[in-house]
């Protein structure tokens, strides 16, 4: 009798789970092996049809994929230090990580996103956020190096960023946590009354790229998750997701999660440029590092900046509306045409879809519930263009492919589905799922080239799961994360590889090779070299005591040896600073610099390029310097002495080379 | 009157060598597959000489360095004065000058030719004892293609050459007519 009743229970739970989200279909993958294959294979010394930016997540970097070949080719070190260049342990760029905290060498750099120029990526550039210690970083993309990064003031965690413009007029910030503005100590009990959240709008210059904090709009104290701008007719507009409308401040997993809905907040950019020029916003004292690289004279330089503007949402009337979306949102995406904006409630049942032309109907109807602090909320009904019932469980980001069909990453259920939109190019009916895929495991972001922009090439779609398991062989408890590459070209999406990524990814990028391709910078030119310390030629080495405690030696490398590469009349006590200029002009000849016993790290010092390593002389003796990166047949050949003399002492400076 | 063209042609076409290159050295190796190149223009060195410089320092041969090439210096003059015999030739049409002119160019391009070789035999054979890599001393190719170590060599002439060579063969067509046909055309 109890069994019996335990199995109509059971067969009535699967019939109902079936109803509500579908049968979970297995991949009905209509490819062999070998033409999967063959569509990842990448033959010797050809090249990948795209370049992928994967984001490293907590370990602060930017990684550069080939797709489809799933081959990692870069780690470009952003937000940490990377020993293995010397990113943030050389003179030039520790600037770069300097903040009003302080040199902070870590951070979790969570979404990169392309530079666009009318909707679509150019490949000119690619900014970064840090969550932790609230950052925007540059990524100039002709040399793969960042060149930029500007802090935050007033955001407790940059989370809601980089998100673009249409013409990269603007890269938005907005604050994950929100905080005491401006900072102040007060019982966290009194959040209600004390935190508020900041949007923060990053003005990029047209030309240089030159990140400029505009102004910020300061908002209710709700944590501010996703970010995507308008285009076409939304172009004027940024919309952020929000959650924890409850504003609560401790076990957020149970106390944020109460309200049936929380809000999209849509931003018009354009009204809140005007009222800024108006003088309507305020200017808050504060204080955040603004650090830039400056590629002639190879250093990066911080500035410190006093004040920000801030602007009330109503001080600016029609600047925010929040649209109520189910339930905590995660991501925002905007569909190529600027018309849908997608809302992944990460605990709701449906993704939801507000329309643009709605939402400015409704506005203009006046189709408000009520308004929190200025922000008028628009009634739901108003601003909604559908629903997509039963998709999965745990919906969080979506992608566009530029036909009318949508991808949305579902975590719980760990697969993508894959839904239509009323434009798509089949004639389908709007709003249903069409197809899905399983995840290996629990997908996060996932991504199109162009997937977020106008004009998406919608010929892949990669998958970042946040759990590899048994994926591939183990290594340990701590596990790279899996990545799996989809064919998205025909009607049913197709997995055809999986590689490993590092680090987390977040979201990430994809653009065509040959738009990069055709402005990679081979070398640096000598001449054009300004860094105060460089040296054009083995003639001008020289080492300089410039201190009771300081000497300075001017370096060249060129295979196969340093100028110079004997000096003596150092002290115990002595900061040595080895400024090294790579001589060479010829591509891939970069030169490395180590010296026993640095407390940093090494330097790799690319074609005309100059490098500082600071070195401290502890204890008496002869200690070797070498190039760390094997250069050429006597690269092993490629090293020096430098002699440390009791404090005092009367060993002159001496140096040379061949002597 | 076609003659006088010709004559013209022959007098202009080395002139383009003030643009291009007369002769191109072109190494490649595994590690350069796009090649490294060298460029000999009429008064300058042009391509990346400082690389090259860079690659023989290992075999202990001498830097090149254009400002010890004192021809450099003083072909352009050649140049122009070749073709002003040409032009002058043109003008006046004289059988003798036109034969004289042709002898002259010969003369300046065969001089040019050898004064290359020379060069590049001294390049070739004062080797620096200290060199890392000991080699026997060798002729880089003056015209065509030659192994040396991990480089292939090509010494081939450029836009400037081939111009200059096309200006010698209309010259030398030119009085080869004289010879063979003066009495039957009268081309003068």
């Amino acid at each position: 009798m109890k069994s019996k009743t335990i199995f109509i229970l059971g067969v009535g739970a699967i019939v109902f789970a079936l109803a509500l989200y579908g049968c979970p279909k297995k991949q009905t993958s209509n490819l062999s092996i070998e033409a999967s294959a063959k569509k990842v294979y990448v033959p010797p010394g050809k090249y990948d049809e795209f370049y992928g930016f994967l984001s490293g997540g907590f370990s602060g970097q930017l990684m550069v994929y080939g797709i489809p070949s799933g081959r990692l080719f870069k780690i470009i070190p952003v937000f940490s230090v990377w020993p293995e260049n010397g990113y943030g342990f050389s003179e030039e760029t520790k600037p770069l990580l300097m903040t009003s905290h302080g040199f902070i060498p870590w951070d979790d750099y969570h979404h990169p996103e392309l530079s666009q120029t009318n909707g679509v990526p150019d490949g000119r550039w690619i900014f970064g956020n840090s969550n932790n210690t609230p950052r925007v970083a540059r990524i100039d993309l002709r040399t793969f190096t960042t060149v930029e990064i500007i802090e935050i003031p007033n955001s407790g965690g940059n989370h809601s960023s980089p998100f673009i413009t249409e013409n990269t007029e603007y890269v938005v910030a907005g604050t994950r946590f929100s905080v005491p503005i401006p900072q102040k100590d007060v019982p966290i009990s009194s959040y209600k009354e004390n935190f508020k959240g900041v949007l923060s709008f990053i003005k990029v210059d047209p030309n240089s790229g030159r990140m400029d904090l505009a102004f910020q709009l300061l908002v209710p104290g709700f944590n501010y998750d996703l970010a995507h701008c308008g285009k076409g007719p939304s172009h004027d507009w940024c919309f952020f997701t929000s959650y924890n409308t409850e504003q609560a401040y401790t076990l957020l997993e149970i106390n944020a999660s109460k309200n049936d809905k929380d809000f999209i907040i849509a931003v018009n950019w354009k009204k809140a440029e005007q009222c800024v020029a108006e003088g309507k916003a305020q200017t808050f004292k504060t204080e955040y590092y603004h650090n830039y690289y400056d590629e002639k004279k190879h250093q990066a330089f911080s500035e410190i900046k006093k004040e920000v503007k801030v602007l009330l949402p109503k001080d600016c009337p029609g600047v925010a509306y929040y649209l109520p979306t189910p339930k905590s949102p995660h991501g925002v995406d905007v569909d190529p045409t600027g018309e849908y904006i997608v809302g992944g409630g990460k605990l709701a049942t449906v993704i939801l879809v507000h329309s643009f032309s709605k939402m400015l109907k409704a506005i203009e109807n006046k189709d408000f519930i009520g308004e929190i602090e200025g922000i008028p909320i628009i009634k739901y009904e108003s601003v909604i263009a559908g629903e997509v019932q039963n998709p999965c469980l745990g919906p969080l980001h979506t992608e566009f492919d530029g036909k009318g069909f949508a991808y949305t990453s579902c975590f719980v259920s760990s697969e993508v589905v894959k839904w239509t939109l009323p434009n798509n190019e089949k004639k389908l009916e709007p709003f249903k799922v069409i197809d899905r895929v399983p995840a290996y495991y629990s997908v996060g972001h996932i991504m199109i080239p162009g997937g977020d922009s106008k004009k998406p090439w919608g010929k892949y779609l990669i998958i970042m799961n946040k759990i590899t398991k048994d994926r591939a062989l183990p290594v340990g408890p701590e596990l790279p994360q899996n990545a799996q590459l989809v064919d998205i070209s025909g009607d049913k999406m197709v997995i055809l590889s999986e590689f490993p990524t590092l680090g987390e990814p977040h979201y990430a990028q994809g653009i065509p090779s040959e738009i990069l391709m055709k402005n990679q910078v081979k070398i640096y030119p000598l001449n054009e070299n300004q860094n105060p310390y460089a040296i054009k030629s083995e003639k001008e080495a020289k080492v300089v005591r410039t201190g009771a405690y300081r000497v300075d030696v001017y370096m060249t490398s060129i295979r196969s040896h340093f100028t110079p590469d004997n000096i003596e009349g150092i002290q115990v006590g002595d900061t040595v600073y080895f400024h090294v200029t790579n001589l060479e002009q010829d591509w891939d000849i970069p030169h490395g610099f180590s010296v026993y016993g640095a407390e940093n790290a090494e330097l790799l010092i690319m074609p005309g390029e100059t490098r500082t390593l600071k070195w401290i002389a502890k204890k008496e003796g002869v200690y070797p310097f070498y190039c760390t990166d094997f250069c050429s047949a006597l690269h092993q050949e490629m090293q020096g002495y430098i002699r440390v003399s009791p404090r005092g002492s009367n060993v002159a400076i001496k140096y040379s080379t061949g002597q | 009157m076609k003659i006088r063209i010709l004559l013209l042609l022959s007098a202009i076409l080395p002139l383009f060598s003030f643009i291009f290159p007369l002769w191109f050295i072109r190494l490649i190796a595994p590690q350069y597959p796009e090649g490294v190149n060298l460029l000999i223009y009429i008064n300058k060195l042009g391509g990346q000489i400082d690389l090259v410089n860079g690659l023989n320092h290992y075999i202990g041969m001498k830097k090149i360095d254009p400002n010890a090439i004192t021809e450099l210096k003083f072909m352009p003059y050649i140049v122009i004065f070749l073709s002003f015999l040409g032009i002058l030739s043109a003008i006046i049409k004289n059988r003798i000058l036109i034969l004289f002119y042709f002898l002259v160019f010969s003369f300046f391009a065969i001089l040019g030719l050898w004064d290359f070789y020379k060069w590049e035999y001294d390049y070739g054979h004062n080797l620096s004892p200290d060199a890392p890599i000991k080699i026997e001393p060798f002729q880089p190719p003056l015209f065509g293609i030659k192994k040396l170590l991990n480089f292939t060599v090509y010494s081939f002439p450029h836009i400037g050459g081939w111009l200059i060579i096309l200006a010698w063969i209309i010259l030398f067509c030119i009085n080869v007519c004289y010879v063979k046909f003066e009495k039957a055309y009268k081309v003068v």
